[in-house]
């Protein structure tokens, strides 16, 4: 546990060391904050034409909206978790420093989970930024704090899978813009599998669309946790980390 | 302390290592030579368990670095080629890093961080960042982070590269210092290093180990015999034939071989060197005077490990010196 601390510490403090963290800062409070604008406007925008219409619709805050935002926060962390990754283990290969972390007594997953943690509370503080907006919903509406909750669960543990991976393909490379743009190849392609499930029903396009990190967060978005969405995530993020391990092992062999 | 029994370690197709074997006992100093491509990173990076060997075994301190690597890296300390350093972190952020990295426990890590600052001469840079540093400081970094936790066996790879002589020379002493209470194998192909540091020599070249012994020894077994250096001139501005000269030196008793060093019109260098235990120095200058010619200077060198070394890694003969 402590060296999982040490290597988590020390990721975390090079993240805020370098412009990193602060531009990934930037760069989610910016286009989350329009889209969070946006949102709100169209929501007002609504609110006052049924009301000129003298119907008293119900209007929904949390399906109007934080059920769109939160989605597209799930693929706004498509763009910025390979930015987050990329460096884990591309960077201590090109330094040299993986010649210090693998000859030190601690275990090849310590380094692995510790990277991974990291990463995972970085991209937790990016979500912080955006719990901070919704706020807002609360000084002026009532919105149900529980369903956002649980849509903040999900693009954590969205989150932690797609680093998990990030993670595997940081140990590939020396360069870190090669494991950045690969990261972000997958996660694109993770995302887009669910297109083909609204043209073919084949197994194939099943398996695809099953894959499809963006359509396992839908339940999260309205509220609800369904197991089977969780054990998707969880599954990739193991898989990612075993990965991880097994490529730092190889890279033993070949060094 | 370190033992190593036929370790072979193949990249592809080259073989990097190929079956060596040799030991080291607690507090030696022992100096790993060999030129570029001999195989000596990648033996030490066996020994830290960065990579397992392709056969045969290693252990440190009785440890396996195959089966029992989290023993092993508990007692080495190491210094790669590069010093693996972070060049965003402060020099004593990174220090206390390395030494949580390395177990210690977090009391005491403060004091060896001030200790080891101290000692490899980079206290006055303590609060500068690692990006800044000049080479030479990355170094004692790089050598500082080897010895915080302070342990049994230090693994040096080419420590004084990059250096300016002054810092060489305390960072020998330092090592020097360092040997009372660890075992240090430090690599490197610079030889005067070896014979001003270390106790003990293991000549590795082309994956193979070529001698291992004593400095001393060694340089005094493969030439038994001193050597010396000769300036023959002709009398009266003769011309003077090499040949000739060559052909007296030749023929003393004692001695084994004459090289010609230099030549012009008036006068011929030579190194001539004898058999063990033979002083031939005096025949040499009544040899020549009796010739007819003048002995300008006479002179005894001594053999270098260079010439050893170059000898032992460049030829064929080096398979005989092993035996
Ligand atoms: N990762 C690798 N893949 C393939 N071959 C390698 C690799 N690393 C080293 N080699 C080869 O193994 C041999 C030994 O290399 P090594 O780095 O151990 O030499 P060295 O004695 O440390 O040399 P130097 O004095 O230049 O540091 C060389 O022929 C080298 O080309
Ligand atoms: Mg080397």
């Amino acid at each position: 546990m402590r060296n999982i601390w040490t290597i988590c510490r020390k990721e975390l403090k090079s993240y805020f060391a370098s412009p990193v963290a602060y531009l990934l800062l930037a760069m989610f409070a910016i286009i989350w904050g329009f889209f969070f604008w946006n949102a709100v406007g169209i929501f007002v925008s609504f609110s006052m034409q049924s009301q000129m219409m003298g119907r008293s619709m119900p209007m929904d805050l949390n399906e109007m909206i934080i059920r769109p935002l939160l989605m597209n926060t799930s693929v706004i962390g498509l763009f910025l978790i390979p930015m987050i990754s990329m460096r884990l283990f591309a960077e201590e290969k090109r330094q040299g420093t993986a010649e210090l972390l693998l000859t030190s007594p601690v275990r090849d997953m310590e380094i692995i989970i510790g990277k991974w943690l990291a990463a995972v509370m970085l991209y937790g503080a990016l979500l912080a930024i955006t719990a901070l907006n919704f706020i807002w919903l609360f000084a002026y509406g009532k919105p149900d704090w529980k369903p956002m909750l649980v849509g903040y669960l999900g693009l954590l543990l969205q989150a932690g899978a797609l680093l998990a991976i990030g993670t595997f393909i940081s140990t590939t490379t020396k360069n870190q813009i090669i494991a950045g743009a690969a990261t972000f190849g997958v996660c694109l392609l993770l995302w887009v599998f669910e297109w083909v499930a609204g043209y073919e029903q084949a197994a194939w396009a099943k398996v695809m669309a099953y894959m499809s990190v963006v359509s396992h967060f839908e339940p999260f978005s309205k509220g609800v946790i369904d197991t089977k969405d969780a054990i998707f995530y969880i599954t990739l993020t193991f898989f990612g980390l075993f990965m991880t391990a097994r490529s730092l092992e190889s890279l033993r062999w070949r060094a | 302390m370190i033992k190593v029994e036929g370790l072979t370690k193949r990249y592809d197709r080259t073989v990097a290592v190929n079956a060596i074997d040799f030991e080291v006992d607690k507090g030696q100093i022992v100096g790993f030579l060999g030129p570029n491509g001999a195989g000596k990173t990648t033996t030490m990076r066996i020994l830290t368990c960065f990579m397992p060997p392709t056969e045969g075994t290693a252990s440190i301190a009785g440890f396996d670095v195959q089966k029992q690597p989290q023993e092993v890296k508990r007692r080495i300390g190491y210094l790669p080629e590069t010093p693996p350093l972070y060049p965003e972190m402060e020099v004593e952020e990174y220090l206390t890093f390395v030494g949580r990295l390395k177990g210690l426990p977090s009391a005491e890590i403060p004091q060896r961080v001030k200790d080891v600052a101290e000692r490899c001469a980079v206290a006055d840079v303590r609060k500068k960042l690692i990006s800044k540093l000049s080479k030479g400081y990355r170094q004692r970094v790089g050598l500082a982070q080897a010895i915080i936790h302070n342990p049994d066996v230090l693994i040096l790879d080419e420590p004084t590269s990059g250096l300016d002589p002054k810092q060489i020379h305390e960072t020998r002493d330092l090592i020097r210092s360092l040997a009372a209470a660890h075992t240090v194998i430090l690599s490197t192909h610079i030889l005067p290093e070896v014979e001003q540091t270390c106790d003990h020599v293991i000549i590795i070249s082309r994956g193979s180990v070529v001698a291992r012994d004593s400095v001393a020894n060694l340089t005094s077994r493969l030439r038994g015999a001193e050597a010396i250096a000769v300036e023959v001139t002709g009398r009266n501005q003769d011309q003077l034939d090499v040949g000739a000269v060559r052909q007296k030196l030749e023929q003393i008793a004692g001695v084994s071989r004459v090289v010609l060093k230099s030549s012009n019109d008036h006068g011929h260098h030579f190194e001539i060197e004898s058999l063990q235990g033979r002083n031939v120095r005096a025949d040499v200058a009544r040899s020549v005077v009796e010739s007819g010619w003048d002995l300008n200077e006479l002179r005894p060198v001594a053999v270098s490990l260079e010439e050893i070394f170059l000898e032992l890694t460049a030829s064929e003969k080096a398979t005989e010196v092993k035996q």
